[in-house]
């Protein structure tokens, strides 16, 4: 079985952002990078598939310029058999993403895609569920575990309130979300092996899609400040706040 | 402008937050449809009837509904949209499911989560996990937007709209619903938890934690630590929250003898409402509370479980 994993370069997380003094978007320079938490945990899973014997092949996937080369040989360090990096300078919609996975699906032809539930820079949370309609394939989104069982894989998903679990006939879309798996640290073996693994580059361009943007960023500006708070006498006059004022409880 | 709204459900209960998501859709404007896709559903549909501000309420009660599995229910959704404007939903678990496959299906980008409309086409929402406020303009003629619910106020249950009835049955066939687990005991997980409710050295011992658990249950909320109350060995260290510990910005965070060190303040201080309960009026707790009680604690938890 064929598991393909694309995976997203973003902000590491430990990384508080900055809001540029012009409001155009955050400033990225010299910030540290990562790959987006949620893919790493995706990278997990289809080792964890590999090594369980259900998987033969992973493919990890990224798309963007040069530097998310460096995350894809963060997978391959993990356990990704080979890499493809799809090259772009534009800073594409989620839906674009979603296409061009999708002529990577059509051409790979993967029993399954694992990707993470959403990036932590645009928080959309909406790539995987775009792929898997785009391809016309069953879902199941914000999983906490992954079980092949035969033709088909079931998936437990971290819903409101509790759990619920689906089965899939595969092929199958699935995204990750937190308590998935713990992702393994690359050892230095791995890493440097991980550098002679193939890592194919495509050129966005070439898949034949129109790339138009379709939303604009008009402006990004930081939250509000945190007003200066107030001291209550009471319980009673803390519940009605609470109630009335902030709206935080019903 | 038409707007179509996806009535978030389990077959029994309209949940609250949909209201606030027409509440959303009357800031964009139009003629506001609602969906029930469901089975069994006529409750839902019952209290659907009743939103204010909507003028039909569209029903599809059949069995590839039942639980709203994304595959099925977007099919439904992207037939009904070729006469609306506007697709929205609650950014709740079905919400986000299916909606961005409807998006995809429509060939159109979704503008997902957002907390404010400045225009028809043009919506604010949260990036980088509410660290920056992006004002986004969305340039397809058709919009599917999905609402966080908590950024908007409930319209009123007074309305009296109509009921149509759908026939549609679309079924993918691809997916199956296995099992639900709903634990009602078991407190959501901290990272994710829409209120917090954490302790500090300030509760003395672990045994005292408890006094957390009641106000925890009635709030939904998950129960934190400070890494002093995890040093003192009053609880287990995956309840920290701060520097060392798990990060958190639930919508309430309520901190309970925490003096508010900064290694404690970088886990919680994106919280949006923060609420301190501490003896002493010089912790520095309260300096980033928007609500403070200068009072002992043992008084304070018993009060507010009773009056919650």
């Amino acid at each position: 079985m064929k598991v393909l994993v694309p995976i997203k370069r973003v902000i590491d997380y430990n990384v508080k952002v900055r809001v540029k003094a012009d409001n155009s978007d955050v400033d990225l320079a010299n910030v540290k990078m990562a790959i987006n938490p949620f893919c790493e945990i995706a990278v997990e899973e289809a080792v964890r598939l590999k090594e369980a014997g259900a998987a033969t092949e992973i493919i990890a996937i990224s798309i963007g310029d040069k530097s998310c080369q460096e995350q894809l040989r963060t997978a391959l360090a993990l356990g990704a058999d080979r890499a493809i990096q799809i090259n772009t300078d534009e800073k594409l919609d989620s839906l674009h993403v979603a296409k061009l996975l999708q002529k990577v699906v059509e051409e790979e032809q993967p029993q399954l895609v694992i990707l993470g539930k959403q990036s932590i820079d645009s928080d959309n949370n909406q790539t995987g569920q775009m792929l898997a309609a785009l391809t016309g394939l069953p879902q199941g989104t914000f999983a906490s575990e992954v079980k092949i069982d035969g033709d088909k894989v079931n998936v437990t998903r971290e819903v409101d309130g509790g759990l619920q679990t689906v089965a899939l006939n595969l092929p199958a879309i699935v995204t990750t979300d937190l308590r998935l798996n713990e992702p393994r640290y690359a050892s230095l073996p791995n890493i440097m092996k991980a550098k002679r693994k193939p890592l194919d580059v495509k050129e966005a361009s070439e898949f034949g899609l129109d790339l138009t943007p379709r939303t604009t960023l008009l402006k990004v500006t930081p939250p509000a400040e945190r007003q200066a708070g107030i001291v209550v006498e009471t319980v009673d006059e803390l519940v009605e706040k609470l109630k009335n004022e902030a709206k935080v409880i019903a | 402008m038409s707007i179509l709204i996806y009535v978030e459900h389990d077959n029994n209960e309209l949940k609250a937050d949909t209201l606030k998501t027409v509440s959303a859709a009357q800031a964009i404007g139009g003629d506001i449809n609602l969906l029930v896709a469901g089975h069994n559903c006529a409750a839902v549909v019952e209290q659907a009837k009743n939103v204010s501000g909507v003028s039909k309420v569209l029903v599809a009660d059949n069995a590839a509904y039942a639980n709203q599995l994304a595959e099925n229910v977007s099919l439904l959704v992207t037939e009904l949209a070729a006469d609306y404007n506007v697709i929205m939903a609650t950014a709740l678990t079905t919400g986000k499911n299916f909606m961005p496959r409807v998006a995809a299906l429509l060939d159109v980008a979704q503008i997902s989560d957002i907390i404010g409309v400045e225009s028809a086409d043009t919506f604010v929402r949260p990036i980088y996990a509410g660290n920056a406020i992006a004002t986004v303009q969305s340039l397809d003629s058709k919009k599917v937007i999905t609402v966080r619910a908590t950024a908007f106020d409930a319209v009123a249950t007074d309305g009296n709209a109509d009921v149509v009835n759908l026939s549609q049955a679309t079924d993918a066939g691809t997916s199956s619903h296995v099992n639900d687990e709903f634990t009602e005991s078991e407190r959501p997980d901290l990272g994710a938890a829409n209120v917090v409710i954490s302790g500090g050295r300030g509760m003395q011992n672990g045994d005292n934690f408890k006094l957390l658990e009641g106000i925890a249950d009635k709030l939904g909320a998950a129960i934190g630590a400070s890494r002093a109350a995890v040093d003192a060995g009053f609880v287990p260290n995956d309840m920290q929250v701060g520097q060392t510990g798990k990060i958190v910005a639930p919508d309430l965070y309520i901190a309970v003898g925490i003096s508010g060190a900064i290694q404690h303040l970088a886990g919680m201080k994106d919280s949006k409402i923060i609420v301190a309960i501490n003896k002493d009026a010089e912790a520095p707790i309260f300096q980033v509370a928007d609500y403070g009680i200068v009072a002992d604690l043992f008084d304070v938890l018993p009060e507010l479980e009773n009056k919650l």
